[in-house]
């Protein structure tokens, strides 16, 4: 037993456990998640973060220890940005062809998302600076973080809220579609994958993705454009409400 | 290969972002100038090959990338257990709002319009 506590304490300690346990927690969840059918309610990125928070809690380790090790899969959240480049490229000609109307719904769905929770977040009395991190919700967690920076909101928050927000739109994305009637139809698709890529990010278009390839080329899209458009008007924003 | 130089390219065009951001007196963060850089250079079939190699795959594991961020929601437990119901409250509303905006400016900017027709006659 001994042996076996020296081996952990030494293991624990080590970027490679941060590392292989994200790894290994997500590839299991996803298993689980595939083999019912893709059921939103077994998202495999909301159980991971479950799970690998439940143990670092049960097991009294520091996050920072953990996130030496984990920090290897968020650097590629980077190069991840960059590569959105591609699907925009592979859309280009709807881009160009409908480019005013597709800015107007993702600049209008991500404001209007942004603003209703700062507004919401006044109205009950939370501080500003959780108003101030809920801004930047709609888009991927590290440009979230760097805009919640930029505008006054703490960036550990805004990555927490945005991861939040998009496994809110992939849980309930198809009961607000069928709520609001939305076909399932290749314009309905359409309109779905690019809702939950305006809204969830990441998150929303990988479940887009799973659910219908059409959805999932416009999650994308509108993921990327969301980035872009975000990074944009978010600062002007914030010039705006403090004036 | 081809993954291998894609990748290469997807962090040059990062450092690139980076070092503009810091330079430009704009607040896009690194990797978005980054992106809109790569869009361009695109038009090459040879960055295309080998960024699709890369891209492809970064991108169909992308919910994986916001498991460790994810985690670090322990260390702000003091501040959002108290607050908890209203935070849920607040994202639910300002995602389920956000999506029936996204999906009402889209039906109505798309109302009737050749896209639509396009996709009737497969529909």
């Amino acid at each position: 037993m001994a042996d076996f506590v020296e081996l952990w304490t030494y293991l624990s300690a080590t970027p490679l456990f941060g590392l292989t346990a994200t790894l290994l927690v997500y590839v299991v969840f996803t298993a689980i998640y595939q083999e019912s059918g893709q059921s939103p309610w077994l998202n495999p990125v909301l159980w991971s973060i479950v799970a690998l928070g439940a143990a670092l809690l049960w097991l009294d380790l520091p996050y920072q220890r953990y996130f030496s090790g984990a920090q290897f899969i968020h650097f590629l959240l980077g190069p991840a940005v960059v590569s959105l480049a591609w699907p925009l490229w592979q859309r280009r000609a709807e881009l160009r062809r409908y480019f005013w109307r597709l800015i107007a719904a993702g600049f209008l769905g991500g404001a209007v998302s942004a603003l209703s929770a700062y507004g919401l977040a006044r109205l009950l009395g939370l501080p500003e600076s959780i108003a101030w991190s809920l801004i930047p919700k709609s888009v991927t967690a590290p440009v979230a973080m760097g805009l919640a920076q930029t505008i006054g909101g703490i960036p550990e928050l805004a990555a927490v809220f945005a991861v939040l927000s998009g496994l809110i739109g992939a849980l309930l994305g198809r009961m607000v579609f069928t709520w609001i009637r939305v076909s399932q139809q290749t314009e309905g698709w359409t309109r779905r994958g690019f809702a939950l890529g305006t809204v969830s990010h990441g998150i929303g278009a990988a479940r887009a993705i799973q659910v219908n390839p059409q959805a999932g080329a416009y999650a994308g899209l509108a993921l990327a454009l969301q980035v872009v458009l975000a990074s944009l008007w978010i600062p002007l924003l914030s010039v705006w409400l403090r004036a | 290969m081809l993954a291998l130089i894609g990748f290469t390219l997807l962090l040059l065009f990062q450092v690139l972002g980076e070092a503009l951001a810091l330079v430009l007196p704009l607040n896009l963060p690194g990797p978005v100038i980054g992106l809109l850089l790569l869009w361009p250079a695109l038009k090459s079939h040879w960055i295309r090959e080998r960024i699709a190699a890369v891209a492809d795959f970064l991108l169909a594991n992308l919910s994986l990338l916001f498991v460790p961020v994810g985690v670090g929601v322990i260390i702000h437990l003091d501040v959002l257990v108290p607050i908890w119901w209203q935070i849920l409250l607040i994202l639910v509303f300002s995602t389920v709002l956000g999506l029936v905006v996204t999906v009402g400016v889209l039906a109505a900017l798309f109302k009737g319009s050749d896209h639509d027709k396009g996709n009737d006659q497969h529909g």
